[in-house]
């Protein structure tokens, strides 16, 4: 009786020591690896000229600051641009470029461009996936009259594809929603 | 006492010598419980003076031989169980049944009640859910099969996330004991469930109330406690084997045990269960990734001498549940969509496919523990046990990253228990001391932030525990225990959060290191918790009782509590806790009425008093890359729970049983007297129950009303491709839904000694599309539809 009570004892107590010894290891600190902080979308006027960037970028990802959101200057009326975007992930160092992950996933993504109504600005996807569906992270836009408004830019995972270009048909998951105040003189 | 043993000892041979008659006789018997006359497996019958000792097998029954004609003196124990001493007096072979009443342990858990499926009126009071009826669910989880009890409910992440609520508490305010063994499961999260094959239970207990105090003395919800089978020290080999099919979710499940036990003492025990289910479906549509996957199985061998004994246990368990397609969402945009849709917005073709997000969870215990009776001092208890719980949860995921989790905790627990017990017939006490270390590791591998920090947790815990008789009717206890919570933490906050916390000005100490826009501290929060219960119970006259019991009870907040900060994907929302909470504290008082007989009935009700009480509630709606999300903080509010829980029986004729059961609960925050969020709606069963010999059958009728008793967490938000503000309901509990099961079964002899069983169950007969204020998916589809369940159980 007595020998067994001792060799719990040992056993248990190795146990512990055992335990213990992962102490205080492996803190660094994680990288979210999939986080797109910062969106950037690039603008380039047919036949040349300024681009006009629009950029929001939030390096706290989920915490309490809100994104930072900058336009690099006003959109000309009646005008053709060819547009970029650039999905980064800015608190990797170097950034991480997401976008290249989008495009290899392509199937599995699509972006979409919102314009609120007031504002005269038409987008056309300039690139597709695989299957020929629209993913949208090239794309023209074309300016028309002058006005303001805003620009709802939506990355959505795994939506339906094809869809009728709209959110609601599309569903799947946003993964980037930004909106940026836009005037076209 | 000795003398008096020393007397009989003397007398009986006397007896013995003198008349030296036929010493050949044979006594056999029964050892049942005085409540509902179920036997007692492994009781012990000693007789007193010539050194014969028994226990009772399966059937509860004992068998001496060669006894000699006279009196003798039976000494009839039983762990659970008063122990009691009987004069028989044996001149021929005989046969007699003995009944054991409860030991005073069950003072508190009297309290609660629960009509089983079973047909003897006698057990309407009973508290626990009985082996039979766990068979019923053993397909299922244990939070299915103990929201069969008044006052139990269950809050659900689909219908495979089964977590037990108790007079409106749940999480870390509830403790399982499983097989001795205090679980550490990660249970402060609401979307895990107990680690618990409910298989390997033959009876579940739940308390409620944290006045166990043996156990722990945070429970501010209550206890829920497994026991497993009793082993007869006898030759013996037996075993059990369920199967069932069920039609939703087309799967099914096995289990099967074998148990060898010896003369000697020494038992073995294997038991292995396997389940396995598809998506399981709504009346009008498939819930695309509900289905699991589970795997576990138990060895255990032991050495019982009666006033000595050891029992090595090892367990395994391992659950991969899918978690609803549907309900992974971005921000508040794909919320207010999601909500707003009838339907989920993903519907897949049926498949046993899990696939993200899901949840893979194992969880293994290993347990020594030892016991010896010394005469005059009481019983001594050692236990040591061990275990490891890792959690993975797997998000929808892009790139490299698609099949790596999101979520990966493996959390160690080590604990060393020492008690002591004695009954000391009017008066009996239990003592212990209790020391538990625990570490929990976040592999930094998932590239997602920590959701839970690496910690180090020390505990050290006492309590005293006594009961006395003060005459036949009265019994009194009461029951003191303090624990010691010390943390070790390294946590990795983000700077942002950090300062507008303020925590930069208020815990400058605690900062090791910056990285970037992170920061490395080091917190060691302690806390120091007294918890105490004082109780009476009283037998007002033949079948009347009257059961009153008092608990104070502390628990020191939780690591999600404490330390939560980002994005809960599975809820949609961002959750921070507070560095700065103290202990939750909780007065309960519970009282009980009860009347047996034919017509049978009881009346429970409590009031729980809390201050420091943590709550979880909006406080606005944050802008990231994603959209909007809607935030949630950690809160200490003084509040307050009441309600009544009602069970009635009543024996209509030998064949025919009717039972009711009602649950009415309110929680209220006390200083503004804003509903909790999450509380039980009101609800009530009826149950109509005939049996003939080996059938039976049953109809059972479930209506759970609306709850209109809500905070409300509605927030607005903007969409701009309608550019319109919309409001996400978030609160709006769903309607009242009422629901009907019938169930057949019939037992019968398959060969010697080994009985069958069979027995078909419709759930949700009419197919009712409804949705449950309690399931944290009811936002997106509704629940289960209509339910095809046979269950075949042979036992040998």
């Amino acid at each position: 009786m007595k020998k067994s009570y001792i060799s719990i004892l040992l056993f248990t107590i190795a146990g512990l020591f055992v335990a213990c010894s992962n102490d205080d290891d492996s803190t660094e600190p994680v990288n979210e690896e999939e986080i797109i902080t910062t969106v950037i979308l690039t603008f380039t006027p047919d036949g040349g000229g300024t681009a006009v960037v629009l950029t929001s970028r939030d390096l706290d990802g989920d915490g309490p600051n809100a994104p930072v959101v900058t336009v690099s200057g006003d959109f000309a009326a009646n005008t053709n641009y060819n547009g970029t975007v650039q999905f980064l992930n800015e608190t990797e160092n170097p950034a991480e470029d997401i976008t290249v992950e989008v495009n290899a996933e392509a199937e599995e993504h699509q972006v979409f461009y919102i314009p609120s109504t007031n504002l005269n600005l038409s987008f056309q996807y300039e690139n597709v996936d695989s299957n020929g569906n629209p993913l949208g992270t090239l794309f023209s836009a074309m300016a028309g009259a002058a006005s303001t408004g805003s620009l709802n830019l939506v990355l959505r995972h795994e939506p339906k594809k094809p869809n009728d270009g709209t959110l609601g048909d599309a569903g799947g998951e946003t993964d980037v929603s930004v909106n940026f105040p836009l005037t076209i003189q | 006492m000795r003398i008096l043993l020393l007397a009989i000892f003397v007398a009986s041979n006397f007896v013995c010598t003198v008349y030296s008659q036929d010493c050949n006789l044979k006594f056999t018997g029964t050892i049942r419980d005085f409540h509902d006359s179920s036997p007692l497996i492994g009781a012990t019958i000693v007789i007193a003076g010539i050194d014969a000792a028994t226990q009772t097998d399966l059937d509860g029954t004992f068998e001496f031989n060669s006894l000699c004609e006279g009196d003798y003196n039976l000494q009839i124990s039983h762990p659970e169980c008063k122990t009691k001493v009987v004069s028989i007096s044996i001149s021929d072979d005989d046969e007699k049944t003995f009944y054991l009443e409860h030991h005073i342990d069950s003072l508190n858990e009297i309290v609660l009640s629960a009509k089983a499926y079973t047909t003897k009126t006698e057990t309407v009071l009973e508290n626990t859910i009985d082996r039979d009826m766990l068979e019923n669910y053993s397909g299922q989880s244990l939070g299915d099969a103990i929201r069969n009890l008044s006052g139990v409910t269950t809050l659900n992440t689909g219908n495979t996330v089964v977590k037990p609520v108790i007079n409106g508490l749940h999480s870390s305010r509830v403790s399982t004991i499983n097989n001795g063994v205090r679980m550490q499961d990660q249970e402060w999260g609401v979307e895990h469930s107990p680690n618990v094959d409910l298989n390997t239970a033959s009876r579940i207990t739940v308390i409620k109330g944290a006045s166990a105090l043996q156990y722990t003395g945070d429970a501010i919800g209550g206890i829920i406690v497994t026991e497993p089978v009793r082993i007869p020290i006898k030759d013996s080999l037996f075993g059990r084997s369920i199967f069932t099919f069920s039609s939703n979710g087309k799967g099914g499940s096995n289990t099967t045990s074998l148990i060898k036990s010896f003369e000697s003492g020494w038992n073995a025990q294997i038991q292995g269960t396997f389940k396995r289910f598809g998506d399981f479906e709504s009346p009008d549509y498939v819930l695309s990734n509900t289905g699991n996957f589970e795997r576990d199985f138990l060895l255990k061998s032991g050495l019982n001498r009666i006033n000595w004994g050891v029992d090595i246990l090892y367990s395994y368990f391992k659950n991969e549940v899918g978690i609803l397609r549907a309900s992974h969402l971005g921000g508040a945009e794909d919320q207010v969509i999601a909500i707003n849709s009838d339907r989920p917005l993903i519907i897949e073709d049926f498949t046993y496919e899990i696939d993200q997000p899901r949840q893979e969870v194992t969880h293994q215990i290993g347990k020594v523990n030892v016991f010896k009776k010394y005469e005059g001092f009481g019983t001594v208890k050692f236990q040591y046990d061990f275990q490891l719980n890792n959690r993975l949860e797997f998000d929808v995921r892009r790139g490299d990253n698609r099949d790596t989790p999101s979520v990966d905790l493996e959390l160690t627990t080590h604990n060393f228990q020492m008690d002591l017990e004695e009954d000391k017939g009017n008066f009996s006490f239990k003592t212990g001391l209790a020391f538990n270390y625990q570490t929990n590791f976040a592999n930094p591998d998932t590239g997602v932030r920590r959701l839970i920090p690496d910690y180090d947790q020390y505990k050290l815990g006492g309590f005293f525990i006594a009961d006395y008789q003060f005459s036949d009717r009265l019994i009194g206890e009461a029951g003191i225990r303090f624990d010691h919570t010390s943390m070790d933490v390294l946590k990795f906050y983000r700077t942002s959060f950090w300062e507008s916390r303020n925590y930069d000005e208020l815990f400058p100490e605690l900062v090791v290191e910056e990285f970037g826009n992170q920061i490395l501290t080091n917190p060691k929060p302690s806390f120091n918790n007294v918890a105490a219960t004082l109780g009476a119970s009283y037998n007002l006259k033949d079948d009347w009782w009257i059961f009153s019991n008092l608990a104070l009870s502390q628990r020191a907040p939780n690591p999600s509590e404490l330390f939560s900060e980002g994005l809960h994907h599975s809820a949609s929302r961002i959750e921070l806790g507070d560095l700065r909470f103290s202990s939750e504290i909780s007065k309960k008082v519970l009282l009980a009425i009860q009347k047996k007989g034919n017509l049978s009935f009881s009346v429970q009700p409590f009031y729980n008093h809390l201050d420091n009480f943590i709550i979880i509630e909006p406080t606005g709606v944050q802008q990231t890359v994603r959209g909007n999300f809607q935030v949630w903080e950690y809160r200490q509010v003084p509040a307050a729970i009441f309600g009544v829980d009602v069970d009635f029986g009543y024996k209509i004729s030998e064949t025919l049983d009717f039972s009711h059961q009602f649950s009415f609960l309110k929680g209220y925050e006390r200083s503004n007297s804003t509903p909790l969020i999450n509380m039980p709606p009101v609800n009530l069963y009826n149950t109509l129950a005939y049996t003939k010999e080996s059938w039976s059958f049953s109809v059972k009728q479930q209506y759970v009303f609306r709850q209109n008793e809500f905070p409300n967490n509605n927030f607005e938000v903007f969409l701009p491709e309608t550019e319109t503000f919309e409001t996400v309901d978030v609160s709006t509990p769903p309607d009242a839904y009422n629901l009907f099961e019938i169930a057949g079964n019939y037992t019968f002899v398959l060969f010697e000694k080994t009985k069958a069983a069979i027995g078909i169950q419709v759930q949700n007969l009419f197919n009712q599309s409804y949705r449950n204020y309690l399931n944290r998916l009811r936002y997106y589809a509704d629940d289960l539809g209509r339910n095809f369940l046979i269950t075949t159980k042979i036992n040998f």
